[in-house]
């Protein structure tokens, strides 16, 4: 079968040029390909071409090579006729099909668990809602079920949790997603006021602000008829701020993590360090989380030369005080005790799920698209090494956060080090016109993994549809594997250590 | 007279120690820390309000917090600070202690499982499984004190003049440090159970009052504060044995015996993985049995 190959770095696709191919014949080819661990699904989304036809694009990622490969089926809008399911094979793709199923009500065959994923409507079972959703069960006279959710006692957002346990013994885990369901990709296509788009991509989910930002910037810029004012200076802002918010995020998820295995002294010391580190973003930008920072084709922070001195400063002091924090963490035998062989996800369970970012590569699966598909300063001024630990328990994960703050603290220092602060960075443009009828991505590693948007462009060349991706999607199915056979007193630690959003997910 | 002078002292061993372990985990975490009598206030506050009772639950439910705070200040009766007397003293009341304590735990878990929910249910089996687990280690403590000394009251224990003598003084000392490891099992605090956890899964004491408010968790807590009293002030008294024995003495060596340790090991340490409580009590059972053994050579080497 045919694909568009492109990479992290090409400008966007004509939807004409991607090659079309008959389902039977992108079936085998996708099965073959993902049958190799160094494929993984980027996305794949439905999307009605006019009121005929329903066309499926399907972004394949080569880990190998860096490639893209896009390739794409359609069918008529009202056929009804059931297509073989990828999930069978696959279970990565699950949360694809789920969606295009609840969507468009496409059946899928043999597709084994038809649930929908975010129930904003289901069109394959108008019946079928969140409310009466049937949870997975168990008979048995010694087993029970805990329910937990979907208000969060505290203050968190909503999700379903279904455990079916043996006394302690969890034998099956079920969550239950969508509560959070804001019509966001909805929102995107409704308006054509690029700036409030924007807004929108900070808005997904408050902890990646940057990285989603960074990802629908990215897509924008690359579907601009006119080119350009290429900035290194603005490359290099864009990479510091995505590196603060890793920072600050698997700081705060350290600190979270000794929170709930009581540990005082780690939660407090990585609190008081997270605060440095997201009060470093906000003198910058005035946001802490760093909304704001990341506008198309230019920014409205430039570096200057004080406030370079500023991050620097506070970077390397976060570093070394952080550094001291992950060695009392390692060396302390009750905390050993709690997080090693527990939660354990499997390298070859992460490779049939998808997973994807810091739990994969806790696996010691490592994806990492600043090392495969690098764009901005990535591949240039930073030969990025993923970082992997081999175990998959909830201490890979703590330790996979652990280095990859020193790794991005070096990486901060490194680029701002030789930042020239005079070249100043283009002002933000919301109006350059983009190409019609046309694809283009952004991939953007976040902290908690693979970001991707994909923004389709329709014939007068406004936004048609922006489809978007938060690692969660791949990753909770993740969580639901390492709580299996755990004690259920051991969720929580699991749960916080793979921390994935609710809000990313349920869009 | 002398009595009530014991029972007040009593409680403001079990109203303190609830601070003193606030200030120190407070200060250790290099924070200025709420106030000292902050849980007090806090109290306070639920006593001025009301109850909202869940419809699945019975009589029963609303009986436990009197029940439990009941058998907590019983307890508390049989227990002498120092050269004081206890309130109330018979022969026998070792036992008694230990099984007053128990019926407020047996309502506890009884109530916990009334309320029907899953995360009290799972709660009331962990309870139950850490409950007949450390109570072979009390009795062994009390029989040892019964050994030593030939009374089976605390009054009689600890009013028995005892010359200095070497080898009792380090076996007092091994009981206290017993002592005090069981009031971390009985109070719920790390590496047990965790007041301050939010995870209800997680949870042993905590989730067990989840369906409480007002008066009835004000009982609850007071209970708590004063079942941790008697232990505490029962290791002071095996400490201050040797050195003298006045109530002066005992009372804040008490308050500093529990809270300095707790708020340390809450400070520096992480829970235990539930299924290593077992372990955890049963090796204060096992220290136990050495302690009752090692008494039993030494009353036998005195008798000869």
């Amino acid at each position: 079968m045919k694909y568009y190959i492109t990479n992290n770095r090409a400008a966007s696709v004509l939807l004409k040029e991607i090659p079309e191919a008959g389902y039977a014949e992108f079936f085998a080819d996708v099965d073959e390909k993902l049958r190799d661990e160094h494929f993984h699904l980027g996305h794949y989304f439905a999307l009605p071409e006019d009121e005929e036809r329903l066309r499926f694009y399907c972004l394949l990622l080569d880990d190998r090579t860096g490639e893209v490969l896009i390739a794409s089926h359609a069918m008529e809008y009202y056929d009804e006729s059931e297509l073989p399911s990828l999930t069978a094979r696959h279970a990565e793709v699950h949360p694809f099909e789920r969606e295009i199923s609840e969507r468009y009500g496409i059946r899928f065959s043999e597709m084994p668990w038809a649930k929908p994923l975010r129930f904003p409507f289901d069109r394959f079972d108008k019946r079928s809602s969140m409310d009466n959703y049937p949870f997975y069960t168990m008979e048995g006279a010694s087993l029970h079920e805990v329910n937990v959710g979907p208000i969060h006692a505290g203050i968190i957002e909503p999700g379903a949790f279904r455990f079916i346990c043996n006394g302690e013994r969890v034998l099956h885990l079920e969550i239950a997603l969508g509560y959070q369901h804001r019509g966001v990709e909805h929102a995107f296509a409704a308006t054509r006021n690029r700036l409030r788009q924007m807004l929108l991509s900070e808005s997904i989910a408050g902890d990646s602000a940057i990285a989603h930002s960074t990802a629908f910037a990215e897509a924008l810029e690359k579907l601009s008829t006119k080119s350009l004012p290429q900035s290194e200076n603005l490359e290099i802002e864009r990479i510091v701020a995505l590196e603060l918010e890793r920072m600050a995020m698997q700081i705060a998820d350290t600190g979270a993590l000794s929170m709930d295995i009581g540990y005082q002294l780690g939660q407090v010391a990585c609190e008081a360090l997270r605060t440095v580190v997201i009060n470093t973003t906000q003198a910058w930008c005035g946001n802490r989380f760093g909304k704001g920072l990341i506008r198309p084709a230019g920014t409205n922070f430039p570096l200057t030369a004080e406030k370079i001195a500023l991050i620097r400063e506070n970077v390397r002091d976060v570093r070394r005080r952080y550094h001291e924090v992950a060695e009392d963490l390692k060396s302390s035998p009750t905390i050993l005790a709690r997080f090693e062989q527990c939660g354990i996800v499997s390298k070859q369970d992460m490779v049939q799920i998808g997973g994807v970012g810091q739990a994969a590569r806790a696996s010691g699966l490592g994806r990492d698209l600043r090392t495969t598909h690098p764009w901005g300063s990535y591949g240039k001024k930073i030969q990025h090494e993923s970082l992997c630990e081999p175990a998959g328990d909830v201490m890979a994960r703590l330790l996979v956060r652990c280095r990859e703050v020193l790794q991005s603290a070096d990486y901060i220092e490194k680029l701002l080090c030789d930042f020239n602060p005079e070249a100043a960075s283009p002002k933000p443009d919301f109006d350059f016109s983009l190409k019609a009828d046309s694809l283009a991505f952004g991939l953007v590693e976040g902290w908690r993994g693979e970001t991707c948007h994909v923004v389709v462009t329709d014939h007068e060349g406004a936004v048609k549809a922006c489809k978007v991706k938060d690692p969660s999607l791949h990753n909770w199915l993740g969580l639901a594997l390492a709580v299996r056979g755990e004690g259920i007193s051991d969720f929580p630690i699991c749960n916080k250590s793979f921390n994935l959003s609710y809000c990313g997910h349920d869009l | 007279m002398l009595q009530i002078l014991n029972f007040l002292l009593l409680l403001v061993v079990a109203i303190a120690i609830p601070g003193l372990i606030n200030r120190t985990r407070a200060r250790l975490a290099g924070r200025l820390g709420i106030r000292f009598t902050q849980h007090l206030r806090n109290v306070g506050v639920l006593l001025r309000k009301g109850a909202v009772y869940s419809p699945t639950t019975t009589q029963l439910f609303r009986l436990t917090p009197a029940c439990y705070f009941g058998s907590a200040l019983v307890a508390l009766l049989f227990i002498p600070v120092g050269d004081l007397h206890a309130v109330l003293s018979f022969k026998g009341d070792v036992i008694c202690f230990a099984y007053t304590l128990a019926i407020g735990r047996f309502f506890l878990i009884l109530a916990a499982m009334d309320t029907g929910s899953s995360f009290e249910g799972m709660g009331a089996s962990r309870e139950a499984l850490y409950g007949a687990l450390v109570e072979p280690a009390m009795m062994l403590l009390f029989g040892t004190l019964a050994l030593l000394f030939g009374y089976t009251s605390f009054d009689d224990i600890f009013s028995a003049a005892r010359q200095f003598d070497v080898q009792l003084t380090i076996i007092l000392l091994l009981m206290a440090y017993l002592f005090i490891r069981l009031l971390f099992v009985e109070a719920g605090r790390v590496p047990v159970d965790d007041p301050r956890t939010h995870l209800e899964l997680t949870m042993i004491h905590e989730v067990m009052c989840l369906d409480y408010c007002g008066v009835d968790l004000a009982l609850i807590q007071m209970g708590g504060w004063m079942k941790s009293a008697a232990l505490a002030v029962v290791a002071a008294n095996a400490v201050a044995m040797p050195l003298g024995y006045h109530w002066w003495l005992v009372t804040p060596l008490a308050i500093l015996l529990s809270a300095l340790p707790i708020g340390i090991v809450e400070s520096s340490q992480a829970r235990n993985k539930l299924s290593r409580n077992t372990t955890y009590i049963l090796t204060i059972v096992a220290m136990a049995a050495i302690v009752f053994f090692m008494g039993y050579l030494i009353q036998q080497n005195i008798s000869i």
